[in-house]
């Protein structure tokens, strides 16, 4: 009996050390020197070399000069993460998105909206938007910069991320690259700073 | 569509192609045979066994298996509740997170030891990263350990003829660790750091965003516990959202993986299953029963998903991309149904989009997944010997129907082992439905459902359903962290855990003391199609008869109110 439990003990403390301190460290030493970036959270970096974001987290954008990243339940906070959890049938929820959608034409135009973009992501912080929800924030962000619609086509389309391997996942844009692209174009006459 | 089947059919061509190469390697890691890293683990190996005096001959009665399982995971529990009271005077907090209080310390001690994972916290606000390793990471590797060497020791029950033995606990439990669980997770690791999993011991990094507001990135030792969590189907995150979270889950080849890591070793085991009684068509048997079940799960939540929320049909909404509410970009609806069967159906309980968004018919399929208790594929061994339950009833069955002794692998079924196998369809009910029922008479414990009408009641079933299957899945605006939930809950999740963990090795204990018969002509043979259907029609005939009421009264009532177009 003592025999067992003194032998329970020593074999989860050695095998405790093994799975909880030598494992997840030498993976961290091993991530560090091989994939730096990407270890420490794939930032991004500014023209004076401060960090602006993350490549992979949602900021928000509000000003109309920008494109807009998808709701989110956490206020684009990246140190809580989540959901609405409002059940399909929940009336706040639905109420939520009429007034997401009634907002949406009111500044994009009586279309049919995307439902990405009403709709808030699982993890509050969705880095990307469909290129349907892309398209259809164009003409707003066209007119302020003062471009060509199909210059700004381009440019969105050159930023469409495919399906990996042609068949994993959905198309997307992140909404983060697209701003900062945009913002790297030369300035034009009549622009909205 | 077609890319949504073409990624749904390799997920599927992947596992069937993964299913014996892995069940032959762990066939061989368990049987003590020389495999691939033999060389380098054996030494490591035997100096664990020298350091634990651990005698690595020593076979174990089942009862003495049992003994040592529990004994193990005692002291699980004691080390991992003074983590999470202690945190705040361990190294490696950096923000200096304060302790968790008793009742959600041993709430979650609870959880991760018995491979539930329910997380009654917010990981990144509420864990210190030496928590989320030496806790979290390592409890992941243990609580595997102990449900693969169980399911191990069930498979010899079945497959030792005349044997008073079933192995040697201790045994199992390192092999697990050092051949299967650490190799994969390390590897797997890496290639999650590479998509862009991050893997740091420094503190938030704060940015300032492009129109000047600051934002505070949470970050850690993210990529070895992703690794762990998914392999050992514990699923418990570093993340608050979990595997929605961009930095646990960034990229749809990630998304892919994990699914495939998932149920990697819950379907390998059918083929070492196969390998060890001698007929591989044995495993592929199981395999199949399990596999049916799967797919008509994920057709329903995809097909549901899919088609988007009724009630916004009114809206001048395009819906093409169907129900996106709690769902991410890049992995859409196919990549997120996929997600909600793998990790419902095996025990794993990790979630890539919201469970409590999804449409009534995409979120009853992994609440039902859930009820069967792991009865397809189900968690890392936990999954084997739980379906042992339904094997031993449904060769009950088999015999009654056609007047014969039932014989499953030349074994006898008889009384003690039918009795024992009745434990399923007793406390997985009672577990399930009862305590919810009862937490719905108190007025305190009920309003910890988020959601109102027909949803709450799926809302406090998901919960306890989760518990007792010790899966981990949750409808996440459930309010786990009231007393009464967390008591509840982590009694479920020991009686869930620990009855069926006993009940199996007793009924293997039995069998494998047993002299095998030659099978009797007219008995029915059990790697036929015939067995096939007959196992699925138990799994759905116990899973129909024990939940249907309770289905009707949630997921189908808001199902049919939203047609209707009633809102709550």
């Amino acid at each position: 009996m003592l025999k067992e439990l003194r032998l329970a003990v020593s074999l989860v403390l050695l095998m405790t050390v093994l799975t909880g301190l030598a494992y997840p460290l030498t993976v961290t030493g091993l991530a560090q020197l091989i994939f730096p970036s990407a270890a420490n959270g794939s930032l991004i970096y500014g023209g004076d070399g401060e960090p602006i974001g993350s490549a992979l987290i949602a900021q928000n954008f509000t000003g109309p000069q920008y494109f807009h990243p998808r709701p989110s339940a956490v206020s684009y906070n990246a140190q809580i993460s989540g959901g609405s959890n409002e059940a399909p049938s929940s009336r706040q929820l639905i109420d939520k998105i009429t007034e997401r959608t009634e907002a949406a034409r009111a500044s994009l135009g009586e279309r049919r909206i995307p439902i990405g973009m009403v709709t808030a992501s699982g993890s509050g912080l969705d880095p990307h938007i469909s290129p349907a929800a892309a398209y259809a924030q164009a003409a707003r962000i066209a007119g302020l910069r003062n471009m060509a619609e199909g210059d700004l086509w381009a440019v969105i389309n050159a930023h469409i991320e495919g399906r990996t391997f042609s068949i994993l996942g959905e198309p997307r844009i992140n909404v983060l690259q697209l701003n900062l692209a945009l913002d790297a174009l030369p300035k034009r006459d009549g622009a909205v700073e | 569509m077609a890319d949504d089947t073409a990624q749904l059919l390799l997920f599927g061509v992947v596992i069937v192609i993964l299913t014996p190469l892995l069940g032959r390697y762990m066939a061989r890691v368990y049987a003590g045979e020389r495999n691939y890293l033999t060389p380098v683990v054996a030494p490591i190996e035997k100096i664990i066994w020298q350091i634990c005096a651990i005698d690595s001959r020593a076979e174990q009665h089942w009862s003495r298996y049992a003994f040592s399982v529990l004994a193990v995971n005692i002291v699980c529990v004691l080390i991992f509740y003074a983590i999470l009271r202690l945190q705040y005077y361990l190294p490696l907090n950096p923000r200096s997170v304060m302790g968790l209080e008793p009742s959600a310390s041993f709430a979650t001690a609870v959880s991760f030891i018995t491979g539930t994972n329910w997380q009654a916290y917010a990981g990144e606000a509420d864990l210190s990263f030496f928590s989320q390793m030496v806790g979290c990471t390592a409890q992941n590797f243990l609580a595997a350990a102990t449900a693969m060497s169980v399911g191990i020791a069930v498979m010899r029950g079945l497959t030792q003829s005349r044997a008073k033995t079933l192995g040697n606990f201790h045994v199992d439990f390192i092999r697990t660790i050092l051949y299967i669980l650490l190799p994969g997770s390390f590897i797997f690791a890496l290639i999650f750091v590479f998509q862009g999993v991050p893997q740091t011991l420094s503190n938030f990094s704060t940015v300032v965003t492009v129109e000047g507001g600051e934002q505070v990135l949470a970050h850690g030792p993210v990529a070895s516990q992703v690794a762990v969590k998914m392999f050992s189907t514990s699923g418990g995150g570093f993340f608050n959202a979990n595997g929605a979270h961009p930095f646990s889950n960034p990229t749809p080849l990630t998304n892919f993986l994990q699914a495939v890591l998932i149920l990697a070793i819950p379907a390998a085991l059918t083929y070492t299953f196969g390998t060890m009684a001698g007929d591989v068509r044995q495993g592929w048997a199981l395999f199949s029963a399990m596999a049916f079940l799967f797919v008509i799960g994920l057709a329903v939540v995809y097909a549901a998903e899919g088609g988007g929320n009724t009630l916004l049909n009114r809206l001048p909404i395009d819906q093409t991309t169907g129900n996106m509410e709690g769902k991410e970009t890049r992995f859409g609806t196919a990549g997120s149904a996929l997600w909600a069967v793998t990790a419902t159906a095996t025990a794993t309980g990790a979630v890539n989009s919201m469970l409590e968004s999804y449409t009534p018919m995409g979120g009853m399929v992994p609440l039902l997944n859930v009820q069967l208790n792991e009865a397809i594929f189900g968690g890392v061994g936990s999954g084997f010997y739980s379906l042992l339950f339904y094997i031993v009833l449904a060769t009950f069955i088999a015999g009654l129907m056609v007047g014969r002794s039932p014989v499953y692998l030349g074994k006898k079924i008889e009384v003690r082992e039918i009795k024992l196998a009745v434990l399923t369809p007793l406390i997985v009910p009672i577990g399930m439905l009862l305590l919810p029922a009862l937490a719905l008479q108190i007025s305190e414990a009920a309003s910890a459902m988020y959601n109102k009408g027909p949803h709450g009641l799926t809302e406090i079933l998901v919960a306890y359903a989760s518990a007792v299957a010790t899966n981990g899945a949750s409808f996440a605006g459930f309010d786990a962290s009231q007393p009464f939930h967390l008591n509840a809950q982590a009694l479920a999740m020991m009686v869930g855990r620990f009855s069926f963990i006993i009940a199996a090795l007793a009924i293997a204990g039995s069998l494998g003391a047993k002299r095998s018969v030659t099978t009797t002509v007219g008995g029915v043979p059990t790697h036929t199609p015939l067995f096939v259907i007959l196992m699925i029609s138990i799994i759905f005939i116990f899973g129909a008869m024990s939940f249907f009421p309770a289905l009707a009264l949630g997921p189908l009532a808001e199902h049919f109110e939203m047609l209707a177009g009633q809102t709550f």
